[in-house]
């Protein structure tokens, strides 16, 4: 409902947003050229075009980031924007878990469903004895159901939960914790621990991929790729675009801790931040899901 | 600072491109959403007019199948995604917030994003038909392992198009839902909300629930195409049925993503003319809701001969027929809002009639595909088409065609010929019909969909189906000379246009000012 005081502010004409959609298709027009020597602009593996649209997207984040938090800082919004924009990342992180939702619901599907059905479970005796004679399911699958089919990579082992992906649990659930202690100090008005618990959620963060990079080169060195199979296409999917989601998070976390630096943000006024965190625990909770659905069952 | 931006300088429209480039004016987003619809509208119906004429007659004609196919996939992918979808939302961005007294869309810089997005993913999903192997040819549906293992090359321009598309829906309905939800007038509660807002509301939640959903679909595409996963393989421990279960989550919310703002639409059209409030107003929103929660759990309807358990097969079928009813509400109360009305006859409330009974002929059909035993019988046959295009054309289009006609005099100022649109509706109404009946019965006789050539003894509804569907096409070059006559003149129109029109949109001056309600109207 509208608020008392002030209207509601209407922006100006802005060219932020064809910049941004020029970006996205220059980005994703060379990303998708650089598949195929069959493709137009640049051959098979050339992602100059790529990397060009990832800078202009960049340079739009910057230009109309910039020019909403200068908007904001001059006090330009109201009440009634602080709720829009509260609803549109609420909405937006939404989106997100539907997405994630499909990763999920995919390796539930091929988990309980479809690889017990190619091994003749419930009325597909058939499929087994047809099509993939002698193949037994199981999960981790690392004999595939085609035996003859060449090109997958068989591995030696898997993550196990309790190594790095417990530590990994621990780190991200303390960055939890943190990003709150930098909310509750900045609702005291303490600008010094803002900065610094922020500094420490990012770090958590930033440490948390770390470890997520390491145990790729481990998994990737003891034949468990991308190529492995179904268990290989689930396990890195879901851990990859967690992790990407990490990075998104940690960025924002960053940025907010510069502008803690530079004074920004009031105790009242301070919704870029609860939106970073939102997002923070949003990537908290995927992991927990994560955690248990891929590394522990 | 909260006072310097109360008088709004700009009051006029600024004028040039960059007007529309920059624009953050929500009637000037919708007006860029209505032109590309309607240009997405004859780039997919002559896509459908290649199809036609191909099967105008049995025997290779005129394309290669490959080509044939190519058409089917790019006719089905440009209506839905490019067509019918931006149309409402354009109405969206023209109405919603004169409907609820808001002075614009509640992020105006984003909903010029959500808009400036859609050219450049159509020029990515039609740049695919210029490409090497040519353009995408296995179905709006894109089922692996026809997207995957034997697809052309220009496959990924179309995923990376599909994930661009859904990019711009989801900040479309981020901002209609932030719009409808914190920026009404005072006083304009929910309930009292007209039913195209409320319907509005509920497609965008159903929008920002699906669109990531067809985002991870395509994206395991993407990745079983060029980075070695299995997810459609079998023969690594995937399932192509995993494709069509990601796919149809998505799918069906869309189909009525593409129907309940049309609902929205008849629904205001029907009591103006009328005279009488809408019947029923109330159950119409419960209604509306039942149908989006039902749509989360019938996707594998689309899925009966795939090899499912029983179980599955029942489940879905139950809640599938149990659409019937809270669409049958819908139905009723628009019969009912006509009951002992002082019903005229204006060219919305053609349309709108149209639409009543053409849809509910595509949703008896839909009734018919949504029993499993007999679905076997219809499943991807010419019945399937005839049935979605009754719900697509006859229902979706024809309600964003009524929405045209009723609030053209609002956007232009002007009042459209009568002449011309009388004979665009009776043209397009019995074409469309010339065209979709006899489908019927060429499913029901066994006729498969998506092929370029058939047996002899469907040739003579086939060539009705075709003499149809080049009139329908024809006819909506009527529309769009009319649409072009109103913007440049005619007779100028009334604040409130219409006799029995009631809401806030009516309030304000015909054209719409470039701004409308920077104060809030008091809503009692």
């Amino acid at each position: 409902m509208s608020q008392a005081s002030g209207s509601y502010y209407l922006p100006e004409p802005s060219k932020w947003p064809v910049i941004g959609s020029i970006g996205m298709f220059i980005m994703l027009f060379g990303f998708a050229s650089s598949l195929s020597d069959k493709t137009p602009l640049v051959g098979e593996g050339n992602l100059t075009m790529m990397y060009v649209g990832m800078a202009i997207i960049i340079f739009m984040l910057f230009g109309w980031f910039g020019q909403v938090i200068r908007e904001s800082e001059s006090g330009a919004y109201n009440g009634q924007v602080d709720i829009s924009f509260r609803m549109g990342m609420m909405w937006f992180i939404f989106s997100e878990v539907m997405f994630f939702a499909a990763f999920f619901g995919a390796l539930y599907y091929i988990r309980t469903l479809s690889v017990p059905w190619l091994g003749g479970a419930d009325n597909n005796a058939a499929t087994n004895e047809f099509l993939y004679n002698g193949f037994t399911p199981s999960w981790p699958l690392n004999v595939m159901p085609d035996a003859a089919a060449g090109g997958y990579s068989v591995f030696k082992e898997t993550i196990g939960a309790w190594g790095i992906p417990a530590l990994n649990t621990a780190l991200l659930l303390t960055s939890g914790v943190t990003v709150t202690l930098a909310h509750w100090a900045l609702k005291k008005g303490n600008r010094g621990a803002l900065t610094f618990w922020l500094f420490a959620t990012v770090v958590l963060g930033f440490v948390f991929v770390g470890f997520q990079a390491y145990e790729y080169i481990h998994a990737y060195s003891t034949g468990l790729k991308l190529s492995s199979g179904v268990y290989g296409s689930t396990f890195f999917m879901l851990t990859g675009f967690h992790g990407l989601h990490v990075t998104i998070g940690a960025i924002m976390l960053t940025v907010m801790m510069f502008r803690s630096m530079k004074g920004h943000f009031t105790d009242e006024n301070h919704f870029a931040f609860e939106a970073a965190a939102w997002y923070w625990h949003f990537v908290d909770v995927v992991w927990l899901g994560l955690f248990i659905f891929v590394y522990v069952l | 600072m909260s006072t310097a931006h109360a008088e709004h300088e700009h009051h006029g429209a600024p004028s040039g491109l960059s007007r529309w480039l920059f624009t953050t004016n929500h009637k000037d987003i919708g007006t860029l959403y209505l032109w590309f619809s309607f240009a997405m509208l004859l780039v997919g119906g002559s896509f459908a007019m290649v199809i036609r004429l191909e099967l105008l007659q049995p025997g290779m004609q005129w394309v290669d199948p490959n080509f044939f196919n190519s058409m089917t996939t790019m006719h089905g992918l440009i209506m839905v995604f490019g067509a019918i979808m931006p149309a409402f939302v354009g109405l969206a961005n023209w109405l919603i917030p004169m409907m609820i007294g808001a002075p614009d869309m509640a992020l105006p810089r984003m909903n010029n994003w959500s808009f400036w997005i859609l050219p450049f993913a159509g020029t990515m999903l039609l740049s695919t038909m210029f490409m090497d192997g040519g353009g995408p040819n296995f179905g709006w549906t894109f089922y692996a392992p026809l997207s995957t293992t034997y697809a052309p090359a220009s496959t990924d321009f179309f995923i990376f198009a599909v994930h661009m598309l859904g990019f711009s829906s989801i900040m479309g309905s981020i901002n209609v839902i932030a719009t409808i939800m914190n920026m009404r007038a005072p006083g304009m509660t929910l309930m009292k909300m007209p039913l195209f807002v409320w319907t509005w509301l509920i497609t965008a939640f159903l929008l920002i629930a699906v669109m990531p959903v067809l985002a991870g679909a395509v994206t395991m595409m993407l990745t079983d195409r060029n980075f070695g996963t299995s997810f459609f393989d079998a023969a690594g421990g995937g399932d192509p049925v995993l494709f069509q279960h990601v796919f149809w989550f998505f799918g069906h919310p869309e189909v009525y993503i593409m129907i309940l703002p049309a609902f929205g639409v008849v629904s205001q059209i029907i009591p103006t003319f009328a005279r009488k409030k809408l019947f029923g107003y109330s159950s119409m929103v419960y209604a509306t809701a039942s149908i989006a929660f039902l749509s989360f759990i019938v996707w594998a309807h689309h899925m009966f001969t795939v090899g499912m358990p029983v179980a599955g097969e029942l489940f879905f079928m139950y809640a599938t027929v149990l659409i019937a009813v809270p669409t049958g509400v819908k139905v009723f109360n628009w019969v009912a809002t006509m009951w002992q009305g002082s019903m005229t006859f204006e060219l919305p409330m053609k349309w709108a009639l149209a639409f009543v009974i053409l849809f509910t002929i595509g949703g008896f059909s839909g009734l018919m595909l949504g029993i499993a035993p007999v679905d076997f019988q219809y499943h991807d046959t010419y019945f399937v088409v005839a049935h979605f295009h009754y719900v697509l054309v006859t229902g979706a289009l024809f309600s964003i065609i009524a929405a045209v006609y009723y609030w053209l005099p609002k956007w232009t100022g002007h009042m459209y010929s009568e002449t011309l649109g009388n004979w665009h509706f009776w043209c397009s109404v019995i074409f469309v019909n010339i065209t979709f009946f006899p489908q019927h019965f060429l499913g029901l006789a066994g006729m498969p969909r998506r092929i370029p050539d058939y047996n002899a003894a469907f040739a003579d509804f086939n060539f009705m189906s075709s003499i149809g569907a080049f009139g329908f096409g024809l006819s909506q070059l009527l529309f769009l000379a009319l649409i072009i006559k109103c913007i440049k003149g005619g007779e100028k129109a009334t604040d409130e246009v219409w006799e029995g029109a009631e809401g806030l949109e009516w309030t304000i001056p015909s054209p719409a000012p470039y701004h409308t309600f920077a104060e809030a109207p008091e809503v009692k």
